[in-house]
């Protein structure tokens, strides 16, 4: 009877754990076989091509990913140092006392629905964005900076817990040999962490460039690539969320198909390459 | 209560009347504890975990400092003053007075670099200087032959005994005046434990040592003084054949005939 159970437990459990491979399966298949239609009609032009103009029925991505790369680029050149700052800090300078609060907090922020990061950034950052730097303030400029505060606590969470790793034997090592706080964590800390703070990064990554909600509200919806940052702008999950309501012709919908393949295809190898290559576990000294 | 050897040589250190209590404890964990530290020569800390001998041990080098709230009081002279007060650079304290761990700490870098670290940390950028004091602090640790043909690989891929003996050599490169060893063969096979306690004989030369072990016959092997301690007091401190042979308390006796530990 015993045996019977287990069978039967294992049996369960391995079938819905084969269910999730069978899922993403699916989702790939669901989206590609959408995509069909606008592959087939620009395919390789899809992702070069910078006019987007659905009353000509022409599709061409480049905005759109042109948006995705410099708003995620712009989020991740205000948040790594940030993130490496506030790491340091609670790691290895904040008193005990302050440790737990900041810690929770931090780990508070990256819980917020990013629909209120949005709502936020509209109302407060946008007029900011647009007194100091010019323009209509809803632009590829604060999607960067919304961007970046909404990665930053999951960035600065995981960093510290990448830091907090490092055996306190090896730390007090360098202490021992005459080092400094400063030395310690840029010559041990850093170094022994490497793996898992650039895991993190990669992982804020792939969430900045995938995220919709916050960004659709201070991007605008504009396909046309701008140097000038302060301009609106477009990204593949905004023109996604925007548009396909009003998505009348059969290319059209095909066209965004494509897009929520291109960029399922980018977020899955960006947290391929994070999980597998620099989260694995480390060595234990 | 306690026997103590006067010790007519040159001191490196001297305890006196020397408490310290962890953080948040009621009781101290090293209770009124006065000894000297001949220079020039080993003295091993024995006796049963928790009697206080490395907590003594973390004492000589500050540290506790790294941890809030530890309290020290009375005093332990180096070099004419007393090290226990706040205005003691802690950093040069550091590197006159070395530490080697329970385990060997390899830094994440090369093994050049883990040895030039401690010379760096000074400010010495010249490459030459640098490799010279390297080879001479890796040859003072008896590993020179084994690694002079991979300096530029990572450290931890020596074996266990090799990255000892590379703290070692790293500590000796800054050419501190005492070392302090913390039970520093515990993580190591009998044959490399052989060869590190080789090596400290050897280094008796050109630093003071003290060192801390939990195993009875290295004490015996390698000091020339041995202090037994006991729920944090100093119960005997002598030259390391009496202690074995003819130990003054009825106390350091039990405890090396093994019956209590």
């Amino acid at each position: 009877m015993n045996i019977f159970i287990d069978k039967f437990f294992a049996n369960t459990t391995r079938f819905i754990a084969f269910g999730i491979l069978l899922l993403v399966a699916w989702i790939f298949t669901v989206l590609f076989e959408h995509s069909l239609e606008s592959i087939k009609a620009f395919g390789f032009l899809f992702i070069t091509e910078d006019k987007w103009a659905p009353n000509l029925e022409k599709f061409g991505a480049l905005p759109a990913i042109y948006g995705s790369v410099i708003s995620t680029f712009l989020a991740m050149i205000l948040a790594v140092p940030l993130a490496i700052g506030v790491a340091i800090f609670l790691s290895e300078i904040a008193h005990a006392k302050l440790k737990a609060p900041v810690g929770v907090s931090i780990e508070l922020l990256a819980a917020i629905p990013s629909v209120v990061y949005g709502m936020w950034g509209l109302f407060y950052f946008v007029p900011i964005i647009r007194d100091i730097f010019g323009g209509v303030g809803i632009s590829m400029l604060s999607a960067g900076i919304v961007l970046s505060v909404m990665i930053l606590p999951f960035m600065a969470a995981i960093t510290r817990d990448a830091m907090n790793t490092t055996p306190d034997i090896l730390k007090e090592s360098a202490y021992a040999l005459g080092g400094t706080k400063w030395d310690v964590v840029k010559d041990i800390i850093i170094p022994y962490a490497k793996a898992g703070i650039i895991g993190s990064f990669i992982l804020a990554l792939g969430r900045a460039i995938g995220e919709t909600m916050a960004v659709t509200f201070v991007m605008g919806n504009v396909h046309k690539i701008s140097i000038d940052l302060t301009q609106p702008a477009t990204s593949i999950p905004v023109t996604l969320a925007n548009e396909f309501a009003e998505a009348d012709s059969a290319l059209y919908y095909s066209s965004l198909f494509e897009l929520s393949l291109l960029l399922l295809v980018v977020s899955f190898t960006i947290i391929s390459v994070a999980k597998f290559y620099f989260l694995r576990r480390k060595r234990v000294i | 209560m306690a026997t103590i050897i006067e010790i007519n040589k040159e001191k490196a250190l001297e305890v006196k009347n020397f408490e310290f209590t962890y953080a948040g404890a009621d009781t101290p964990s090293v209770k009124k504890l006065s000894m000297p530290v001949a220079k020039h020569n080993i003295t091993a800390l024995i006796g049963p975990s928790g009697c206080g001998k490395t907590t003594l041990l973390r004492s000589f080098n500050r540290m506790h400092d790294l941890y809030p709230n530890n309290k020290y009081s009375g005093e332990i002279i180096f070099k004419d003053r007393n090290i226990l007060t706040s205005k003691e650079d802690l950093i040069k304290l550091r590197i006159q007075i070395g530490m080697i761990f329970q385990k060997p700490t390899a830094f994440p870098m090369s093994i050049f670099d883990n040895v030039a670290y401690g010379l760096k940390l000074q400010g010495i950028k010249n490459r030459t200087e640098l490799s010279t004091r390297v080879e001479k602090a890796l040859k003072d640790a008896a590993i020179w032959n084994e690694v002079k043909d991979r300096l530029k690989h990572d450290a931890n891929g020596l074996s266990g005994g090799q990255q000892q003996r590379l703290c070692i050599a790293r500590a000796v490169a800054v050419e501190p005046e005492v070392l302090l060893f913390d039970e520093p063969t515990s993580a190591l096979d009998p044959i490399s434990t052989a060869g590190i306690e080789e090596l400290i004989v050897e280094l008796r030369e050109r630093v003071s040592i003290i060192i801390v072990t939990h195993n009875m016959q290295q004490a015996a092997r390698v000091s020339d003084y041995t202090g037994f301690m006991y729920l944090g007091e100093l119960v005997e401190l002598g030259r390391t054949e009496e202690i074995f042979v003819t130990p003054k308390e009825r106390l350091t006796e039990e405890y090396i005939t093994g019956k209590f530990g």
